[in-house]
């Protein structure tokens, strides 16, 4: 196989909150031998809240992350569902829109950038799945997660909307996903099914609607917890630390005790290819992951 | 030919009758389907040919009433309009079929859409304007105002969106996207003139546009493409553009991200919740900043990662911004 390369956006998570997951995508790209060009340059997506306030400087300021992509003829991979959304979003709407592709091009010709529409925007889950292959996974796993019941969390912002979203999760279908599942069996786990996987852990409300938000991460984890998961396993890393740190708030909301530890999808990967606890940074966790 | 033309489909209907039964329970029947019927047919064959007693609501049968609407294993859809077979492909050949929304039941896939209904009378979902009553000429609209509306006009009042929304699910008096799309697309209308009034409804708290969870389940949901959480976005939009954006933690919110990208191109998290809240409101975040913090995941302001190439991103932000609060 030729090696995989992408220009990897980290996203402002995984710089800050969730350093693990940094750390454990890196790590699983070395032992699976893909190159990630770190896109230092890059500035934060707006998350869909820089939207709600400006929308022509989002898109000004995720184009300018595309084009470094571009400057390297990459893909651009992401690891956070919400700056997938917001990336793929921009680049859609420019290259759908030459009037509006013309009004950001004039802005980032300021700095001497130019968007062309080059490069492919694609969350990291989807390059393994479908790039890398999940056979290819497969026949690399040393530590099977054969003991382990693994609830897949999608997060919203890779699956819907699938009109979007199809460009880059290979028609991943929304009310039915199936890559996390199909990466958890790879990976030797069991995978649970449980109706709370594809929907909302109320992230993006949390400071403004804080009920909503909690009674829908409490509602995630008791899903995953009445479905006999062991843990849960999620791509994006804004559902982790709501899955993951939020578990007191959302179990006040929902009158029931929720904890479980949550993973993030390449730290699951990490641990069946034996990469060791620590090169996946499991001691950030805030729920402990107490089974390795 | 090749083609599959019809398979076997097992079929789990919901049954409910609000003066009857004490709870609701499902019938199931395994019935040959082929690859031209749509869900209606199957619930027309289910009642004339099985259980005449199933009731649901069944109108134009060309995807324009909005009235069947139901939900086929938690994907709302038009029953008139949505293929067997690609349902099938969805889902495989165990289909359940239920009420848009099961608490609202009164008989089978009969559901009391009166919350729909007031939420979208709570927005003036109509064109506020002084009519002449002699007009001589039509009141032309060009194409390219026409535009501005983004099909949000193509909504039937389905439903579809509205019922599948876990904000409004949780907080009911949240207005849903439903109604929202109906405030966009009259506020967005060159011959209207209510659209303040309408920006001032949806700028409440806990019921206006601030308390969207952004799932993106009504872009999915909606069987006519009217996109409401686009909708949703373009209000928000134009609050701030209208100069009414009250200050508070959901506004904050969002222009936080712009001063937190000037300064260091990358957002900071921390800062962000303490401008969101204020410095009473973000001590409520005490214990989950502690535990944080215990874990490696708060980074303190000195180390405050930073974009390479920041100067791009403030001389974009100075020459881009398009509002201001």
């Amino acid at each position: 196989m030729e090696k995989l390369k992408y220009a990897l956006y980290t996203g402002c998570t995984a710089r800050e909150s969730t350093p693990e997951l940094l750390k454990s995508t890196l790590a699983i790209a070395e032992k699976l031998g893909i190159e990630l060009v770190l896109l230092d340059e890059a500035s934060c997506c707006g998350a869909s809240h820089l939207q709600d306030y400006d929308d022509f400087l989002s898109l000004v300021l995720n184009a300018r992350n595309i084009c470094y992509a571009e400057k390297l003829g990459l893909t651009m991979v992401t690891i956070c569902n919400t700056c997938q959304l917001n990336t793929a979003m921009t680049k859609h709407r420019l290259d759908t829109n030459p009037e509006l592709k013309a009004r950001v091009n004039a802005k980032l010709a300021e700095v001497g950038l130019e968007y062309k529409g080059t490069s492919e925007v694609t969350h990291f889950l989807y390059a393994l799945v479908q790039d890398f292959g999940l056979e290819n996974l497969a026949a690399l796993v040393k530590v099977p997660l054969s003991q382990f019941n693994i609830a897949p969390f999608y997060g919203c912002h890779n699956i819907r909307p699938s009109e979007l979203q199809n460009l880059s999760n290979g028609g991943e279908n929304p009310y039915n996903p199936t890559s996390l599942d199909d990466l958890i069996i790879a990976c030797g786990g069991v995978n649970v099914d449980y109706a709370e996987k594809n929907k909302c852990c109320g992230f993006h409300a949390e400071l403004q609607s804080p009920h909503t938000a909690a009674v829908l991460t409490g509602n995630a984890l008791a899903g995953a917890i009445d479905a006999n998961a062991d843990w849960i396993v999620t791509p994006c890393p804004l559902c982790h630390l709501k899955l993951d740190v939020q578990h007191h708030g959302a179990s006040k909301a929902i009158g029931r005790d929720v904890k479980l530890p949550v993973l993030h999808m390449p730290q699951m990967v990490g641990l069946a290819l034996g990469c060791t606890p620590a090169e996946l940074g499991l001691n950030h966790h805030v729920t402990k992951v107490d089974f390795v | 030919m090749d083609a599959l033309t019809s398979q076997q489909v097992t079929f789990k209907v919901f049954r409910f009758n609000e003066e009857t039964d004490y709870l609701p329970f499902y019938n199931t029947y395994t019935l040959n389907v082929t690859h031209e019927e749509v869900v209606l047919d199957i619930l027309n064959r289910i009642k004339w040919d099985h259980d005449g007693s199933l009731s649901y609501r069944r109108s134009c049968r060309h995807g324009i009433c909005g009235v069947c609407s139901i939900k086929i294993n938690g994907k709302a859809i038009l029953a008139c309009k949505s293929r067997l077979f690609d349902l099938v492909k969805i889902f495989g050949t165990d289909l359940t079929i239920e009420p848009l929304s099961t608490k609202r039941v009164i008989k089978d896939l009969i559901i009391d859409k009166k919350d729909f209904w007031e939420k979208h009378a709570h927005v003036n979902p109509y064109l506020v304007s002084d009519i002449i009553e002699e007009p001589t000429s039509e009141h032309l609209v060009s194409p390219h105002d026409a535009e501005k509306l983004n099909e949000a006009d193509y909504c039937i009042q389905c439903g579809a969106c509205h019922y599948s929304c876990p904000a409004l699910a949780i907080n009911e008096q949240f207005i849903g996207p439903a109604a929202f799309a109906a405030a966009y697309r009259f506020s967005a209308d060159v011959r209207d003139e209510g659209a303040l009034e309408r920006l001032h409804i949806v700028n409440e708290e806990a019921e206006g546009v601030w308390d969207c969870v952004k799932c993106m389940e009504c872009a999915e949901a909606c069987p006519k493409d009217v996109n409401p959480i686009e909708k949703i976005t373009k209000l928000h939009n134009m609050i701030f553009e209208a100069g009414i954006a009250k200050n508070n933690v959901a506004t904050r919110h969002a222009v936080g991200f712009a001063h937190s990208i000037q300064k260091h191109g990358l957002l900071d998290e921390g800062e962000l919740v303490r401008y969101s809240e204020g410095n009473i409101g973000v001590m409520k975040h005490i214990p989950e900043a502690l535990a944080m913090f215990k874990n490696g995941k708060i980074v303190m302001p000195w180390n405050m990662p930073k974009s390479k190439n920041l100067d791009e991103i403030k001389k974009l932000i100075q020459s881009s911004s398009t509002v201001k609060f």
